[in-house]
């Protein structure tokens, strides 16, 4: 069973990791997800719920439903990597919005980065 | 569907329920959350037909609760009883014979799926594996209402996660209603489509669990310290 975080729905919290598992590639396009019971059984979530979260995936065109054959990840490789650039976006949204905050300019966020970077870099 | 209207419960001078109406919809999973002696067994025991208003009406699907009900309805009590002579194949075949709705294929899976051993005696299970047998005849019933009173109360954490297991592998979610009254919610929060909070005998309010986090932000813990 998974942890949830409070203050968002459920539906939509599952929905961010099974995005974040294709952008990883953990699961890959044209694969197919569990059954919503089985998606329930693995997070112990009400299936209602997961079923909300397959539809916000069908709406947003990441996953497709083939009747009687279950739940697919999309093909598309443009959907893919809007959805890749769409997270990044995010990720980039909450640091720029920290570091202004704390009074950092453009500059030294991205000289920052560099910095941290090249220290990665050498391990 | 499951509804009370005006209905009030004394025993003796003691008001368990006070003019309590609410109205349970199919295919859904309701908790029932509410402190020790806020009314949640009462209303339980009347929904299953063991318990009968003062005043006041119990339906379930239009039809006005009396003791037949028992045939539309699977319960599992809060109560640790059993026959210590019994072994858990006896206890199936047991329940099996006071019921017509009894699915003998889904009580042996639930056997191997909660890891119990038919031929072991009652008494020498665990307080947890008496715990998931009583969950196993209870969901072994193809009943259009399952009623679970305190599925949890004093079991450790892998007691509880089997049982929540269980509930979501053999759950008919389309044609079967389930009510879970607990106190402890840490377990089902994420397994609830509604709560509905109950003190004093009386309903606090009935909410979406994905609305509430949706639209307040709050998580049931959260809201429950919100309003007791």
């Amino acid at each position: 069973m998974e942890e949830f975080q409070a203050s968002k729905p459920i539906y939509w919290q599952i929905v961010d990791r099974i995005c974040h598992q294709i952008v990883r590639g953990e699961i890959q396009p044209g694969e197919k997800l569990p059954s919503v019971r089985e998606m329930a059984i693995q997070t112990g979530v009400n299936p209602n719920t997961v079923q909300r979260t397959y539809s916000e995936l069908e709406r947003m065109a990441i996953v497709e439903t083939k009747r009687g054959q279950g739940t697919f990840v999309t093909e598309a490789k443009d959907i893919i990597s809007e959805l890749k650039s769409r997270l990044q976006k995010e990720i980039i949204e909450v640091f720029v919005k920290n570091m202004k905050e704390l009074g950092y300019t453009k500059e030294e966020m991205i000289s920052g980065l560099k910095n941290f970077e090249e220290k990665e870099d050498r391990g | 569907m499951i509804s009370f209207e005006h209905v009030t419960k004394k025993y003796g001078r003691e008001t368990a329920l006070n003019d309590v109406s609410f109205t349970l919809e199919k295919g859904k999973i309701y908790g029932f959350l509410g402190p020790n002696g806020s009314g949640k067994s009462t209303s339980l025991k009347m929904m299953a037909g063991l318990v009968f208003p003062s005043s006041g009406t119990v339906s379930v699907n239009g039809k006005k609760v009396d003791r037949k009900i028992a045939a539309d309805i699977a319960y599992l009590s809060e109560l640790d009883f059993y026959y210590s002579a019994f072994t858990v194949q006896d206890m199936i075949n047991f329940s099996a014979s006071q019921v017509s709705d009894f699915d003998w294929k889904k009580a042996e899976e639930l056997v191997a799926f909660m890891q119990l051993e038919p031929n072991k005696k009652l008494k020498q299970l665990s307080k947890g594996n008496r715990a998931r047998l009583k969950l196993v005849v209870t969901l072994a019933r193809n009943t259009p209402i399952l009623l679970l009173d305190e599925p949890f109360s004093g079991l450790d954490p892998m007691v509880r996660e089997s049982i929540v297991k269980g509930l979501l592998s053999y759950i008919d979610f389309a044609n079967q209603t389930v009510v879970i009254a607990t106190h402890e919610i840490d377990e089902i929060e994420m397994l609830l489509d509604e709560v509905i909070a109950i003190q004093n005998g009386a309903i606090r309010a009935i909410e979406n669990v994905e609305e509430l986090r949706e639209t307040k932000g709050l998580s049931v813990i959260e809201w429950m310290k919100q309003i007791f």
